[in-house]
């Protein structure tokens, strides 16, 4: 019955994102940076072919962000109806800008300068490898893609809360009232939520699934992230990730997060 | 025999339309959180749990408490408890009823709640809770209105209810372990990753369970005409002094472990919980009077002329209850929470339709034990 059920969502998604593509093209924003794009012509619009991977994964340097640059975190959440509810008790995020201090504090001794310790940091959901939010998820509402994108099922879950309690990293929101007065510009191309759901960060693959890049890669000008399958030698996040250390937020707990910090 | 929880004197019928007024106010608040979204409540992003799953935890324990009386009696033949097994299997049935509608209230997408069943998740902890709660509540009932029926019947109760009671004994403890595996296996809290979560559940349950029961059957013998028997009483009390003595040693234990390798993640959710963190002690006060309160039961309780004193007893009998209460049914789910994996320490305060709520399905639990007591009561008025 799941297998089914998933696979109509996924067929009608992409019946969705056929529909919307001709108008995402004239959008330049959508295009700009995307290497897939080039080459085709816009006179004969088609879907894109998708990006695919055996593993995706991020690299983030967060000493490339502007001070106070929030770029990312505006492209997201425009792209996925995220609401600005505006307190912190409600509020909903996929990305969100922490001080280097709380997201690495066992790398962050007294000793460390002041500008370093309090380096903003984008955080997101690290699409674990062995994430604790899938294993403990009572519905299968979130489940990890073979691509190892750890995904949300809306249209499942109950709203138990269990999968904000096992992520380790806080990358998890629940819509405590209903979001939609405060989607600023609802995204058609992208479903809205109802009150009562856990959300969180998806990699974009609606955007893979049309040969896009992640919104947030794509927003940045300083080129502060990549984006690409570390298995493939060629791809930008092996090009960052062989050039030195990288750090993972929390690796001690085994859960093998797919979101690399060089610093 | 379920006529007989329907008639009673004019202070029975005082107290069910108080209880009922109590459901309704908060069956009322509930229909308000089903428009508005659990924003209503306290809850928040970063402490995402609050009085609902606290109250699920903590009433797990009474359910699972009422081994106490079953396993002495029919693995024993300890014929004291003989006239008050049914009074804990009838607490354990109340106790699972409010646990279920605790986690209930608790969904965002309670329309959803079947889900549960559509997609089971064995690797799912909470999917194991459900089946466990279920099976506990349908073996409670089965056992404890069977056996009630024989009585009323003047019988024995048939052969095919000890297998089933003998079941109930290891499935009162899986009820809680299942429990206190839901906090204990998650690995980025530090406050609950701990072995000997399920252990302390256990001992506070144990103590607190039967100290409701101690009470309950001080009520019902002022008011009930039904005398539980001093053997009875005085035997609960002194489960409840050992179970108490466990629970609080297994706390130091875990402060001992904790505090002496001082490893930061586990040290500030106990420093939260136990003396607030910076200027954040609203708990910590709440955690001050569970503490005195569980010494000085405890000291209560190990004397024995004052355990023999029926007014001190039930001082004492309260004062295990308050005191376990705080710790599970308000520290111990909010505390796993704070402070938040980005180090925020971040206040969990419940709202008035939240507490609302929470009083509602109290209500609803008590109004069942005294349903079932007061039919309990004429059965055995009759023999």
């Amino acid at each position: 019955m799941a297998p089914t059920r998933r696979e109509f969502l996924k067929i009608a998604g992409f019946s969705a994102v056929g529909l919307v593509i001709p108008s995402l093209r004239s959008l330049p924003a959508a295009q700009a940076g995307t290497p897939a794009v080039v080459g085709s012509s816009p006179a004969a619009p088609r879907p894109l072919a998708a990006l695919t991977a055996k593993r995706w994964a991020m690299t983030v340097e967060p000493r490339k962000c502007r001070p106070d640059c929030t770029d990312c975190i505006t492209a997201c959440h425009l792209e996925h109806n995220v609401p600005a509810i505006g307190n912190p008790k409600d509020d909903v995020h996929w990305i969100g800008l922490e001080k280097l201090g709380h997201v690495f504090p066992a790398e962050a001794h007294t000793r460390l300068p002041d500008t370093i310790r309090g380096l903003p940091v984008p955080v997101l959901c690290n699409h674990c490898e062995n994430p604790p939010c899938v294993r403990v998820c009572p519905t299968q509402a979130t489940f990890k893609r073979p691509d190892g994108i750890v995904m949300m099922d809306y249209h499942r879950c109950i709203g138990c809360r269990f999968c904000m309690a096992a992520c380790p990293y806080g990358s998890r929101s629940m819509n405590y009232r209903d979001p939609r007065p405060f989607i600023r510009k609802i995204n058609p191309a992208f479903p809205t939520r109802t009150k009562g759901v856990v959300e969180k960060c998806n990699f974009c693959d609606e955007r893979l699934a049309r040969g896009i890049l992640p919104a947030c890669v794509l927003a940045c000008k300083d080129k502060a992230m990549t984006f690409g399958d570390p298995e493939d030698p060629r791809s930008d996040v092996r090009l960052v990730l062989d050039r030195g250390l990288s750090l993972r937020r929390r690796p001690d707990l085994g859960t093998g997060p797919q979101v690399y910090y060089i610093l | 025999m379920l006529e007989k929880a329907l008639k009673g004197s004019r202070g029975y019928g005082i107290w069910v339309a108080f209880l009922l007024l109590l459901v309704a106010v908060g069956f009322f608040f509930y229909l308000r959180q089903l428009d508005y979204g659990l924003g209503i409540t306290g809850m928040s992003r970063d402490v995402s749990w609050g009085l609902y799953i606290a109250q699920f935890t903590f009433l797990v324990g009474i359910a699972a408490s009422a081994v106490m009386l079953v396993l002495p009696y029919y693995l024993h033949d300890f014929k004291a408890f003989g006239r008050i097994t049914i009074l804990g299997e009838f607490l354990a049935v109340s106790a699972v009823i409010m646990c279920v509608t605790f986690v209930f209230v608790d969904l965002g997408r309670p329309d959803r709640a079947v889900n549960l069943l559509l997609y089971p998740s064995p690797r799912s902890v909470l999917f194991w809770d459900v089946i466990v709660l279920n099976g506990y509540l349908l073996l409670n009932i089965v056992t404890g209105w069977t056996v009630l029926e024989s009585d009323r019947k003047g019988v024995p109760p048939p052969a095919w209810v000890k297998p089933l009671i003998i079941l109930s004994i290891p499935w009162a403890v899986s009820i809680h372990t299942v429990t206190a595996f839901i906090y204990s296996g998650l690995p980025g809290r530090g406050f609950w990753l701990t072995a000997i979560m399920a252990p302390r559940f256990l001992a506070s349950a144990f103590a607190s369970g039967p100290a409701l029961l101690i009470l309950l059957c001080l009520i019902l013998r002022r008011f009930g005409r039904f005398d539980a028997g001093e053997k009875a009483i005085q035997t609960l009390a002194k489960i409840v002094t050992y179970a108490l003595a466990t629970s609080i040693f297994f706390v130091l234990a875990e402060l001992f472990t904790v505090f002496y390798s001082q490893i930061p993640g586990h040290m500030h959710h106990l420093t939260y919980l136990f003396a607030g963190l910076e200027g954040h002690n609203a708990i910590a006060r709440w955690m001050t009077v569970s503490a005195v309160t569980a010494v000085a039961a405890l000291i209560l309780l190990i004397i024995p002329r004052t355990r023999k004193n029926h007014t001190l007893l039930a001082l004492a009998c309260a004062g295990v209850f308050l005191s376990l209460w705080i710790e599970k049914g308000l520290g111990l789910v909010v505390t796993g929470f704070v402070p938040s994996p980005l180090e925020t320490i971040t206040d969990y305060t419940p709202t008035g339709p939240e507490i609302a709520i929470t009083i509602g399905v109290w209500a609803l639990g008590l109004l069942l034990v005294t349903m079932f007591y007061k039919i309990f009561v004429s059965v055995k008025d009759q023999e």
